[in-house]
Parts: C-alpha cells; sequence; structure tokens
C-alpha cells in the first residue's frame, strides 16, 4: 500500500444461494493502490466488488470507504461493470450515459444543474470521449463503450472505482489505453480495485494483485509474488507451466 | 376542397363522436409515452399481462354495477405489483410468472362476466372496445389521469432510465429498483386501463407497443423518441376512427390498422435505420470494398 486507506474489508463473508462465495476476505486498497482481484472462475472476484457495491449481503465481516461503512459512502464508489451489462441499444448519447452515473446525487424531480454538467465534461475529458459526447452509444466500438462506463463512473469524483474485467474481451490497443488511463487515476490519488483473470496485464498494470480462491491466498506487489506455490494453489492446478510463463515467475 | 373539409369536420358535429375522438388522442399519447419505456425494456409481454389482467377487474366492476375504469385499475395494479415481486426471485423466469398469472386473471373475468345473463354483447365491448358508448365522466377520466401519467413520466424520466440502462449501476448507487420497476408496471396499468375503451382489451397492447416501436426507427434521443410515439398514437387514433366513421367499420380494429401501417412505413423507410436506408449502406459498403483494393493498386505503383 502506498499511501492511506481507502477501502477496507475486513473478514468479508458472503453466502449466494447457500454456498459460500467468498470467506473472511481482508483486502486494503489506499490511495495511489491500483490492486488487481486475480483467480480462477468462480474464485469470487465479481462477489468481492458486489459486497463492496452493496448489492449481495454480507455475512459477516465489514466494508468501509474512506472511513465510513460503503453503505453510507454510495457516492464515493465508481463502478465500471462489463459491457454486457448494460442496454447498449438504449436512445441516448454518450453525455446522457454519463449523466445517468450521476442521478442518486441529482435527487429526484431535479434536473442536473451546472456542478452535474461540469462534473460530465470532466469525465469526458479525463477519457477523451468530448468530441463523441452526443453520439448515440449504439453506434460506439467496443473500447469507446468501455471508456463511457468508465467515464460514467467517473461523473462522481469517486475515491474508489471498482472495474468487472475490464481487460476481456477489448483488443490490445485498447487495454493498452485503459492501462494508461487507469495508471493517470492512480496518481491523481484515486484507489482502484478491478477484477480480471489477464495475468499478463495484471502484473503489468496493477500496483498490487490480490491472489483469490474464496479466500485471499496472497497479497503484495507483482514483484514479491514470485513464489510458484502460492499461484498454483489460487489457481487449484498442481503444475502449469503456461500459468508460470505467463506470470514470469517460472525457474 | 369543401368535400374533403366536410369529411374532416361532420363526425365533430356528433357528440359522441366528439368524445371519441379525445379519448382516442389522449389514449394514443399517453400510451406512446409510456410505451417508449415498453419497448425499450423489452416489456410487451408484461403491457400483455396487464391487458388481460384488468379484465377481471372490469368484470367485477361490471357485476357490481360500478365505475369500470376503477375496478380495472385496482386488478392490473394489484396484478402489477404481484408481478414485479414474484419476478424478483430469479429461480422462475419472468416471462413464466406473467404466463400463469394473466392466464388466471382472463379466466377469472370470463368467469365473472358469465354470471351474468345476456352477457356476450358486454363481454365483446370489452374485448373489442366501446368507444363510441363513452360518456362524459370517462373523458375526463382518461385526460386526468393521462396528464398525471404523463407529468410522472417525466419527473421519474432519469431514474427510469438509469434503471433501464444498468440495473446494478442503478441499485449500487442506492436507487430503488424494485420501486422504480412497479412505478413503472402501475403506470403501464393506468395507460392500459384509461385506453380500454378505445381499442378493447386485446388491441390495447398496440397502442402500447407500436406507435413507440415505429418513433424507435426513427431516432436515437429518448425525448424525441417519446414525442414522436406520443404524436404517432394520437394520429394514429384520429385517423382510425375518421376510416372507422366514414367507412362504417370496427373503429378499435382500424386505430391498430393505422398505427401498424405506419410502423411498417416507419420500419422500411427510416432515414438512417430503415429497410431502405440499411439496403443502401451495405451497397455503399460493397462498392467500397471493390474501390479499395484498385486504389492499393495504384498507390503501390508510385
Amino acid at each position: 500500500m502506498n499511501d492511506e486507506p481507502v477501502l477496507v474489508l475486513q473478514s468479508v463473508t458472503v453466502r449466494l444461494g447457500g454456498r459460500i462465495a467468498i470467506e473472511r476476505v481482508d483486502l486494503t486498497v489506499g490511495r495511489r493502490d491500483l490492486v488487481a482481484l486475480v483467480g480462477p472462475n468462480g474464485a469470487g472476484k465479481t462477489t468481492v466488488l458486489r459486497a463492496v457495491l452493496g448489492l449481495v449481503p454480507l455475512e459477516d465481516g465489514a466494508v468501509s470507504v474512506g472511513g465510513l461503512p460503503a453503505r453510507r459512502a454510495r457516492a464515493a464508489i465508481g463502478y465500471v461493470p462489463q459491457h454486457h451489462a448494460f442496454a447498449w441499444d438504449f436512445p441516448i448519447s454518450v453525455a446522457g450515459v454519463v449523466m445517468t452515473g450521476r442521478t442518486r446525487a441529482i435527487g429526484w424531480f431535479r434536473r442536473p444543474a451546472a456542478p452535474d454538467r461540469e462534473a460530465v465534461e470532466e469525465a469526458l475529458a479525463r477519457v477523451g470521449m468530448v468530441e463523441l459526447r452526443a453520439r448515440p452509444i449504439g453506434e460506439l466500438s467496443g473500447g469507446q463503450r468501455q471508456r463511457v462506463l468508465v467515464a460514467r463512473a467517473l461523473a462522481l469524483r469517486p475515491a474508489v472505482l471498482l472495474l468487472d474485467e475490464p481487460f476481456s474481451g477489448v483488443d490490445l490497443p485498447t487495454q493498452e489505453a485503459l492501462s494508461e488511463l487507469l495508471d493517470g487515476l492512480v496518481a491523481e490519488g484515486r484507489a482502484v480495485l478491478m477484477t480480471t483473470h489477464d495475468l499478463a496485464a495484471a502484473a503489468e498494470t496493477a500496483t498490487r494483485l490480490c491472489l483469490l480462491n474464496r479466500t485471499v491466498i496472497g497479497e503484495g506487489s507483482p514483484s514479491e509474488l514470485r513464489d510458484p506455490a502460492l499461484w498454483l494453489e489460487t489457481f487449484g492446478v498442481a503444475r502449469s507451466r503456461q500459468l508460470l510463463f505467463a506470470l514470469g515467475v517460472s525457474e | 376542397m369543401s368535400t374533403v373539409l366536410d369529411l374532416i369536420s361532420e363526425p365533430w358535429t356528433q357528440v359522441f363522436m366528439r368524445r371519441a375522438f379525445l379519448v382516442a388522442l389522449f389514449a394514443g399519447i399517453v400510451c406512446g409515452v409510456i410505451g417508449t419505456f415498453v419497448v425499450l425494456r423489452g416489456m410487451a409481454f408484461i403491457g400483455d399481462a396487464v391487458a388481460h389482467a384488468v379484465f377481471p377487474g372490469i368484470a367485477i366492476g361490471y357485476v357490481l354495477q360500478a365505475n369500470l375504469a376503477i375496478w380495472g385499475g385496482i386488478a392490473g395494479v394489484a396484478t402489477a405489483f404481484t408481478v414485479a415481486t414474484v419476478s424478483q426471485n430469479r429461480r422462475l423466469k419472468e416471462d413464466t410468472v406473467i404466463g400463469v398469472f394473466f392466464a388466471f386473471a382472463f379466466a377469472l373475468g370470463v368467469v365473472l362476466v358469465s354470471t351474468q345473463s345476456n352477457y356476450t354483447g358486454d363481454l365483446a365491448s370489452f374485448l373489442f372496445g366501446q368507444i363510441l358508448g363513452i360518456s362524459d365522466a370517462d373523458v375526463w377520466i382518461v385526460g386526468g389521469v393521462g396528464a398525471v401519467l404523463v407529468v410522472v413520466t417525466l419527473l421519474a424520466r432519469k431514474e427510469l432510465v438509469a434503471v433501464s440502462v444498468d440495473r446494478e449501476m442503478a441499485a449500487a448507487s442506492g436507487l430503488s429498483v424494485f420501486w422504480l420497476d412497479v412505478l413503472l408496471y402501475v403506470m403501464v396499468t393506468l395507460a392500459i386501463v384509461i385506453s380500454l375503451q378505445a381499442v378493447g382489451n386485446i388491441l390495447v397492447l398496440a397502442l402500447l407497443v407500436t406507435p413507440a416501436a415505429a418513433a424507435r426507427m426513427l431516432t436515437d434521443r429518448l425525448d424525441v423518441m417519446m414525442l414522436l410515439a406520443a404524436c404517432i398514437g394520437g394520429a394514429g387514433g384520429v385517423g382510425g376512427l375518421y376510416l372507422s366513421y366514414h367507412h362504417d367499420l370496427a373503429s378499435g380494429g382500424l386505430i391498430v390498422l393505422v398505427l401498424t401501417t405506419v410502423f411498417f412505413l416507419s420500419w422500411i423507410l427510416a432515414p438512417r435505420h430503415g429497410l431502405i436506408a440499411h439496403r443502401r449502406a451495405a451497397q455503399r459498403h460493397s462498392e467500397g470494398l471493390v474501390l479499395e483494393p484498385a486504389l492499393d493498386e495504384n498507390d503501390s505503383h508510385l
């Protein structure tokens, strides 16, 4: 951790449909931290994000953001879901989508005011989408769609940014642009937590990795996590040359 | 020219036609606005279910000789609420739940109406509309409820949009997704109840879905879509009534046929997303593919 803690999960346990999805997860993300949650399918990566967002009930443990319980700090959390969670056929412009990020902040029966429009402009500028602000979202490319979702999350000027598999299903230039964007956000002092199964991207982008398989198996900077045993335990395989090669931790 | 003007103005001399025009116009506008969300959320089946669920309420009103619209509204809202609640449990898919409920509600309505003697004539008017037998009170109810629905839609517009584009994100930000669902269902129900007299129980779905579907072909902006849907719905209602008056044919059916014609025209002719525009774009694209290699060849010669 580089700086003071922003997002703190303390011994968080979540049960989904009777099955324990994550168990006693401890995790701290600080300012200027970019933590990648890494693990196999079903490890509970997305469940960790959903627990932070208050979308699943906690069986045990607590989540706090900036010292407040996460429930009372919703405006401090920005969330970038996977692309398919969004209705891309809805008739709305790029700027319109970004404004939906502020719906709750604006409040019932009110129209967006000057500060809301400023926040939207700022978010659009941050992801380089100002020129496309009036474009219908149905006409965007995959990379542009992802940037719109990031901008929507940024429209709240959140202290913590959560991203669910941002590197999956996008091409290399988009991945590069996203890495650059995330680096910039971290440099500004935000805390970022993302899930990914792209190990190479995780090792390259993240300041810290969190190896997750229902619970935290290992945590540290990419260079600290060079013990192959941790990785093999996380992914539940006996020995995988491919996995270790991808990580550059093979002997 | 005077003959054309006569054709247009003549029906307005009749009181029952004036009421019919007003109800068709209001119903078309309101259904266009609410139907925009029905179309964008893929809720057509829910709309159908609510339309059928209103039926037992109307039957109760009929048996008790009370206000049909109010009893229809109560039954529809109860069903909308039940569907919203039961469908939060994801073990059963929403359409299954709806299928169970609306068949039940419709069956209940048929049985209730059959307790009355000489019920077939009344049954027909519920199912196919009775726009020529509307009272002044009905016109006021349709206008008043319709105005409230449009205002509520505009007031809750940004919340409805947030939930429509991304439920998870809306829930995570602290919006009550469940209550917004209930609100939308209730609004759909009321839009259906006030439109029943215009086109009847079976065809009311067309008033809700067809104008909005036509509008969707023509625009990529929500506000424009709502406005266009309202115009198409209102104009279709009035146009269908004119045809019905001058040719002495079923009004509800003609309203739906006019709306469907508008839908097909916009499906074919829409400037950017219509059939012809897509064909042209595809043609340009294939011509472009032929051109590009030729340019490459020129380049390599340079």
